[in-house]
């Protein structure tokens, strides 16, 4: 009769060596193995809780004035969150201004839910307000969506060469800028693989793995958190959250990602 | 508070080597002041380009007129204060510990708390560790392949304090010059390189 | 913060694989806060009954990630077939969770 076949795997950090995937290092053993880890976290992703939660926080009536965020508008028109993301940052009228995803849930979770802006910016990378799960369902919607941000307005424009500006701006006490780490092929921090994020491949390679469920912090993390952290270790002062300076730069890396394929929340060591 | 877009109109700026840091160079300060915020030990100043930085944010050496690059690599070597007992071998064994460490000089660093090399950060140097990045050259085998001599240790040392006083626009942090290592710690990654015992040369 | 379990259970030619996401602390009881040691907190059993019947008995320790994600392969399952997964942990808490056997898109 059916003879029941039981393989059981605990999933992650199990390496083993494999062949090698597509890379921008050549000849080099460890890139082989950092390749089937890729391949073996990518099956199966604790953000699909993270989303789950989060398109449960986006119906749920919250904050003072005890509304959800079924009105929000996020460049698509008011409620649209299919395909939003793969359309940011971009020029909004009804501020004047550039705003990526973060910045833009910002506005929709003060306008109609109440909630204080400094407040929901103190606790943007904590649970407090829930923003890391509404970040990870409404990124989750423009999955297999092409990037497509806009680059028709001079506001748009302007914010893709400011965030090429800041990309480049050596400072601090290392002289450290976005490009001296991300402006190479082929080179890693200690076993992290670092995109070049001048070019179109290493752009559109990184800008579709983010936001994502970083598993040695058991968090999900979005890409304001990613800036943050890097800005942190190029020993530079802190940047605002959601800031011009993070839109533009966010502009910039958003953009060279253009045409690439949105995979959703992503999954990283 | 709407976060403003400072734009404005390309400014002509004075000759000098910060215009190879570009005509919107002030907008793009501007905009940085406006959007940071000092945090620990992380100050505002610490977004103040000196002429280093701002020459190089977006050429490599050898994109710049020779006699520019000649001219501020001098500098920066002037700045090298050298140890006064005039050794620069330290202990290999501390600055195997220091080269690990990639701690130091982030908002999330106590004040006063020692830094580490970063050294493996960017490069191989021991072959015994394997988790060395590749931003920078192999160090492995430095001292056997360049002799442990005294021109060589002042040398390695002047390089850890003042990278930019070799290749202006190298990647490598200023880590004497900062502040961020001290004149002991920088004398152990000396040994760490040069001294025959250290396993870099084994 | 304790989320629903996620179950996806894909039938692909005769082998059903299972893929189950979970949410839990998983702590090692090796870990500090300050001062004070962070309790190990772990599943320790984990079941999976595929169409009614008892498929897996699996026991986990503290190796396992927080969060974890967990593959099985079954063999005889029918789509239409309900999966149903419960754990236990060493604090003696339960979650439960259940799908049905489906064919990919």
């Amino acid at each position: 009769m059916n003879r029941i076949l039981v393989v059981a795997a605990t999933a992650l950090l199990f390496l083993g060596l494999a062949g090698a995937a597509w890379s921008e290092t050549d000849g080099d053993d460890a890139q082989a193995q950092i390749e089937q880890y890729r391949q073996m976290l990518s099956d199966g992703n604790p953000a699909e809780l993270n989303e789950m939660n989060g398109e449960t926080l986006w119906k749920e009536a919250r904050g003072p004035k005890k509304a959800g965020l079924e009105k929000c508008d996020l460049g698509l028109g008011p409620g649209v969150v299919k395909g939003a993301y793969a359309k940011l940052p971009r020029y909004f009228s009804d501020t004047g201004t550039m705003q990526d995803l973060e910045s833009r849930l910002l506005t929709c979770m003060v306008n109609l839910q109440g909630f204080d802006r400094d407040e929901l910016a103190k606790h943007a990378f904590d649970g407090t307000f829930g923003t890391p799960d509404l970040v990870a369902y409404v990124v989750g919607q423009s999955r297999g969506q092409a990037m497509s941000v806009p680059m028709d307005k001079p506001q748009e424009k302007a914010a893709f060469e400011l965030g090429r500006q800041i990309f480049h701006y050596r400072a601090g006490p290392y002289d450290f800028a976005c490009a001296t780490c991300h402006g190479e092929n082929g080179r890693r921090i200690r076993m992290q693989d670092l995109p070049n994020l001048t070019t179109t491949i290493g752009a559109q390679r990184a800008y579709t793995t983010w936001p994502a469920y970083r598993v040695s912090q058991s968090k999900f993390r979005s890409f304001q958190w990613r800036l943050n952290d890097c800005f942190r270790q190029q020993r530079f002062p802190e940047p605002g959250y959601a800031s011009a300076s993070t839109v533009a730069l966010t502009t910039y890396l958003a953009a060279m990602a253009n045409g690439a394929t949105y995979q959703g929340p992503g999954i990283k060591r | 508070m709407k976060s403003k877009f400072l734009v404005g109109s390309a400014l002509l700026l004075a000759a000098g080597t910060a215009a190879y840091a570009g005509d919107d160079h002030p907008v793009v300060v501007a905009q940085l002041k406006a959007d940071f915020h000092a945090k620990g030990i992380a100050g505002m100043d610490r977004l103040d380009q000196d002429q280093v930085q701002a020459t190089c944010s977006f050429k490599h050496s050898d994109e710049l007129p020779q006699t520019l690059v000649h001219t501020l690599q001098a500098q920066q070597l002037a700045s090298v204060r050298y140890p006064s007992d005039g050794k620069f071998l330290g202990d290999w064994r501390k600055g195997q510990a220091l080269a690990e460490s990639g701690k130091g000089d982030t908002w999330k660093d106590k004040p006063g708390a020692p830094n580490g090399g970063n050294c493996y950060n960017c490069h191989q140097i021991a072959p015994s560790e394997s988790s060395y990045g590749t931003l920078g050259p192999s160090l492995y085998a430095y001292g056997k392949r360049r002799g442990n001599t005294a021109e060589t240790q002042k040398y390695t040392y002047a390089k850890i304090f003042n990278a930019k006083a070799f290749n202006l626009c190298t990647a490598m942090p200023r880590f004497g010059y900062a502040g961020a290592l001290t004149e002991e710690q920088i004398k152990d990654l000396v040994a760490l390189l040069l001294d025959p015992e250290s396993p870099v040369n084994r | 913060m304790p989320y629903p379990m996620r179950i996806r259970a894909q039938l692909h030619g005769d082998v059903t694989a299972i893929t189950a996401i979970i949410s839990h602390p998983m702590e090692t009881g090796l870990k500090k806060d300050g001062d004070k040691v962070v309790p190990a907190h772990f599943i320790r059993m984990l079941t999976v009954d595929v169409g009614g019947k008892r498929v897996i008995e699996s026991h986990l320790n503290m190796a396992v990630s927080t969060n974890p994600v967990l593959n099985f392969k079954v063999k005889g399952a029918k789509v239409g077939d309900k999966v149903e997964i419960n754990w236990e942990d060493n604090l003696g808490e339960k979650g439960f969770g259940e799908s049905v056997v489906s064919v990919p898109e």
